[in-house]
This record gives C-alpha cells, sequence and structure tokens, in this order.
C-alpha cells in the first residue's frame, strides 16, 4: 500500500477544537508537512497565540511554547537569540497580531529577527465570540458593529502585511488563502520558503493566511469560501508583498 | 486501486470535501458520530473513479482524509 495524502508526523492525533469549516486546521497541517518535509521537527520550536490556536501545542507533535496576548514576536526573538540554532515560528490570528500585538510584531520585523511568522487573518475576533477586529471589513457585521463597521467610527481594515512590507528589515511578506485547493497548494508554497528562509539566515518572514471562520461570519462552511474570494481577497490581495531575494 | 479513508470521528460535518470532489464520491451520511456530527462518507461503489487528486485533502479543516494507493 502506498500512502499518496496521510496524517503528517508532526501533527499528534489530538482532535481540533475549531469549529466545523474552519481554516486553522488546514494551517496546521500545512505547517506540519513542510516540518516532515524539511526533517527539522526535532528542532522546531513553535509559539502559540492567544485566540482560537490558543491550544495549538496539543496538536503539534514538536516543542511548543505559549506566550501572552500579542507576546509571541518578543518571546520568538528571545527564543531564536538564546539558541539561534532553533527553527523558531510564531502563529498568530488578526486580534493577536494586528490589535494588542502591534507593537510586538512592528519591533520584531523592523529589526529582522531571524524568525518565521503565520499570520491568520479572518477578519474576526474568533474565540471570545465574533467581536470587530482591526482587520473587520468595512460594512461588516459582527457583535460590536452590529449596523456593519464604519470607517468613521472604527477606521479602516489595518492592511498589516503592507505596513510591514515597508520596513527594510523585513524580508519576504506574502498574502495567500486557503479558500480552496489551488490557494492550500500556494499558502504551502509561501508558508515552506519562509521556513526555508529562516533555514538559511536571511531574516524576518511572514505569511498572511485569509482563512474561514464561519460561525464568526454566520454563513455557512460553503458559504465561507465564497466570502473570502468575494469580500476578503477584494480588500486583502493576494501575492508577494516583499521578497528581498527578488529585489536585489 | 485507491482507496479513500475517512476517519468518522474526526469528520466534523463541514462539507468542503463534498464540494471539491470532482468525482462526486464524497456525500455526507445519515448517522451521527459520537461528537454529534454527521460525518462525510464515501460511495464504496464510486471509490474505483478516485483519480487521488487530493483536492478533498487538502481542503478538509480536521486532516480526516487520507487516500492511500493499493
Amino acid at each position: 500500500m502506498k500512502k499518496l495524502f496521510s496524517y503528517p508526523d508532526s501533527l499528534k492525533k489530538a482532535r481540533f477544537s475549531y469549529c466545523p469549516g474552519c481554516g486553522h486546521g488546514i494551517v496546521h497541517r500545512l505547517l506540519a508537512e513542510v516540518i516532515d518535509e524539511f526533517k527539522i521537527r526535532e528542532k522546531t520550536i513553535g509559539i502559540a497565540p492567544v485566540g482560537c490556536a490558543v491550544f495549538a501545542y496539543h496538536y503539534w507533535n514538536f516543542d511548543v511554547t505559549e506566550a501572552a496576548h500579542g507576546r509571541p514576536p518578543a518571546v520568538a526573538t528571545g527564543i531564536k537569540r538564546v539558541l539561534p540554532d532553533r527553527i523558531v515560528f510564531t502563529y498568530q490570528g488578526d486580534g493577536d497580531l494586528a490589535s494588542i500585538g502591534a507593537a510586538e510584531i512592528l519591533h520584531a520585523a523592523n529589526r529582522g529577527e531571524n524568525i518565521t511568522v503565520i499570520f491568520i487573518n479572518n477578519a474576526i475576533y474568533g474565540m471570545t465570540g465574533g467581536q470587530m477586529a482591526p482587520t473587520t471589513l468595512i460594512g461588516q457585521k459582527t457583535w460590536t458593529s452590529p449596523g456593519g463597521r464604519k470607517a468613521e467610527l472604527s477606521g479602516y481594515p489595518m492592511k498589516i502585511s503592507e505596513a510591514l512590507g515597508q520596513l527594510d528589515g523585513v524580508h519576504y511578506i506574502e498574502r495567500v488563502a486557503v479558500n480552496n485547493p489551488e490557494n492550500v497548494l500556494k499558502a504551502k508554497k509561501a508558508i515552506k520558503k519562509a521556513f526555508k528562509n529562516q533555514i538559511a539566515n536571511k531574516g524576518f518572514s511572514l505569511v498572511e493566511v485569509l482563512s474561514m471562520c464561519p460561525v464568526g461570519w454566520a454563513v455557512t462552511s460553503v458559504e465561507a469560501l465564497r466570502w473570502i474570494e468575494e469580500k476578503l481577497i477584494p480588500v486583502y490581495p493576494l501575492g508577494v508583498i516583499r521578497d528581498k531575494s527578488k529585489s536585489t | 486501486m485507491i482507496k479513500i479513508n475517512i476517519d468518522q470521528e474526526r469528520c466534523k460535518g463541514c462539507r468542503l470535501c463534498v464540494i471539491v470532489c470532482p468525482k462526486d464520491i464524497i456525500i455526507m451520511s445519515e448517522h451521527l458520530n459520537s461528537a454529534g456530527y454527521h460525518p462525510a462518507i464515501k460511495i464504496e461503489e464510486k471509490e474505483k473513479d478516485c483519480i487521488a487528486c487530493g483536492k478533498c485533502y487538502q481542503m478538509c479543516p480536521e486532516v480526516a482524509i487520507e487516500i492511500n494507493k493499493e
């Protein structure tokens, strides 16, 4: 019997605590596959966020630590500087990275820390029950913007990847989505590149993943895929935002 | 011969595999699993049509699908 598609070694057999149709599970698997392919499971340290993925250490079969809300880039900086031979990545949601952790990610990126950041953007605070996040779209209804987000009251959807792309310390930023099989494969390629950059000591890499939150958006799992295509991608266009290896 | 294996206990019935399967081999079941979801199942007689494209595996948020070649 030949295994064509099977459960990656870097993923434990624990059942995910995510809602049906959530994109976190797909990204967890992609990360596990990339780590298996690079054969770096023994020397990888992940940093879990506060948010839906707070239990990520139950799911990954390698070392994972937990950080205070928004602080994974600061913890990753410490781990990578003390143990430079380890592969260190942070896994953060949009509430964690773009809101409370905005200062940490900005300065870690500006210092060009040799870490990999996986940024899950689902335009909402998922774990706390669907409140407005900095990344919430204009007009999007959430529990704290029942009439839809208004720019004059709450500002605009924060394009954190474009903002970080302006910093000289950043090596690589790409935005991907996991709303169809083709995009999932592209997401894996981007995550692989972000880890390759770190292995080659290139510096700060970030992959922003547009991910489904059907419960937070109050749509079905299948409608959530369309929602990404029709609503999220026009505001957050996919593609490479910064790649130093190409510009020089 | 391609074999599709869907973990009935992991599946949360989100239907993403059902809509991406180009050969319509996967459907939702009538029975419930221990978590209270209707898991996805394969249509046994259609399994021979599987082309092992892996789209169901790529989209499954629970990593509940395995595809093997015998």
